[in-house]
């Protein structure tokens, strides 16, 4: 097995949720009611967990000693593995929900896969993941409903949301040449076939919410390379800048 | 034997005065979040933690009190392994600990984890800890901490969280 290349999937996982985190946790103070506020922090807080315990997991895969916190800090744009609509601007509070909307579906089917890795730690962390998903799902699935059948304008804003968001969904469930060894391994399962259910059951729900699926030919993709749209770098600079100012420092 | 026994009780005794700091009335061992107390090979003591949602920003500061814990009653050297084996449930927490959470204006987790499904959404009907009225309404999902629901009793008025069960 390689580990370089294990130990890179497990960035793309850990690097996804820490961004994700990120953006949320910029709704802080500004959600439009308080309980919306706390939720969108609550949900960016497990994604943040679940971060760490990817991160930590990929830096003992890597051999290097790099541990969560050096991971994080101490990479540049280009070493970022996260997918990229996960580094896409909050938008307004719709675009928001639909990020978190299609993000939810899509960790419900890859962590409810990868609780049957061989890899203990990284079955064990998917298991624990799932239960907190389950809630997350509920929420922005609930407030997709709401947004989408409510007013023409919160409508029109949900779709909106939509259409520029869809083109950062063509890479989600994507595996390299190089991770297709990880699934002859067992390492992780053959995550491949859950984009056609991720798409089935996220058509049927956009049918069910009145929203009409995007067309759309010019689709991004580029996590795995680490090209990045303009967005992540932005979203760095302000998630590193104490320990790039000050390195390892500690309160 | 008594040696051993008398000494498993001491260790749990001390983990059973480390409080969550979240929720002070409920301690480590109320939770469920200790999986196992136990001597290694170089005699140390282990002491295995089973952090509650990934998140939870109480895990480090509870490893810490423990190791303090420990270390002031003359329990050395002490080790606390963070063990994600298992994924923590609501299921593991106490009766003990779910009385206290309730008598502390905190309602207690509601059936079992598998009972929580992906579409299934938190029920209304919540009993209220203190006019114990079911008459309650659900005001959002995520309330103080990831933990916990906000809900309102329809009876008394007063607001209060639920601790969801997972």
């Amino acid at each position: 097995m390689s580990h370089s290349v294990f130990s890179q999937f497990l960035l793309h996982l850990g690097d996804s949720q820490l961004i994700l985190s990120h953006r949320l946790a910029e709704w802080c103070g500004h959600a439009p009611e308080l309980e919306l506020d706390i939720a969108l922090a609550n949900i960016g807080l497990d994604l943040l967990g679940q971060a760490r315990t990817l991160l930590s997991l990929a830096g003992e895969e890597e051999g290097l000693g790099r541990d969560e916190d050096q991971l994080a800090f101490f990479r540049n744009e280009r070493e970022y593995r996260n997918l990229l609509l996960c580094e896409q601007p909050n938008g307004d509070f719709a675009q928001t929900m639909v990020r978190q909307w299609l993000m939810d579906h899509y960790h419900h089917l890859l962590f409810a896969a990868l609780s049957h890795s061989q890899h203990k730690a990284l079955a064990a962390f998917a298991l624990k993941s799932l239960r907190e998903v389950k809630y997350h799902l509920r929420f922005s699935t609930a407030w997709m409903e709401r947004l989408s059948l409510g007013t023409s304008e919160a409508h029109a804003k949900t779709q909106l949301g939509l259409n520029e968001l869809w083109r950062f969904s063509k890479e989600l469930f994507v595996l390299t040449t190089e991770e297709q060894g990880l699934v002859t391994e067992g390492l992780i399962p053959n995550i491949e076939p859950l984009k056609a259910q991720w798409l089935d059951v996220v058509t049927v729900e956009l049918q069910r919410f009145e929203l009409s699926l995007p067309e759309t030919g010019a689709y991004r993709s580029g996590a795995k390379q680490g090209l990045h749209t303009e967005h992540l770098g932005f979203v760095l600079a302000e998630l590193q800048y104490m320990q790039r100012t000050y390195p390892n420092m500690s309160w | 034997m008594n040696l051993i026994r008398q000494f498993s009780d001491d260790c749990w005794d001390i983990l059973q005065q480390i409080s969550d700091p979240e929720i002070p009335v409920l301690s480590v061992v109320d939770l469920g979040m200790i999986r196992g107390v136990e001597l290694n090979q170089d005699n140390n003591i282990v002491v295995r933690l089973t952090p509650t949602y990934s998140g939870c920003p109480a895990t480090d500061v509870l490893k810490e009190e423990i190791v303090h814990a420990f270390t002031a009653k003359g329990f050395t050297p002490i080790q606390v392994v963070v063990d994600l084996s298992e994924a923590w449930t609501t299921d593991w927490m106490s009766q003990n600990g779910k009385d206290k959470l309730k008598q502390y204006g905190i309602a207690p987790p509601k059936g079992e984890a598998h009972s929580c499904g992906t579409h299934v959404a938190l029920t209304d009907g919540i009993e209220c800890p203190h006019c114990h009225s079911i008459h309650s309404k659900l005001l959002s999902e995520f309330s103080s901490t990831a933990c916990k629901a906000l809900y309102q009793c329809q009876d008394c008025l007063e607001p209060f969280d639920y601790f969801k069960c997972i």
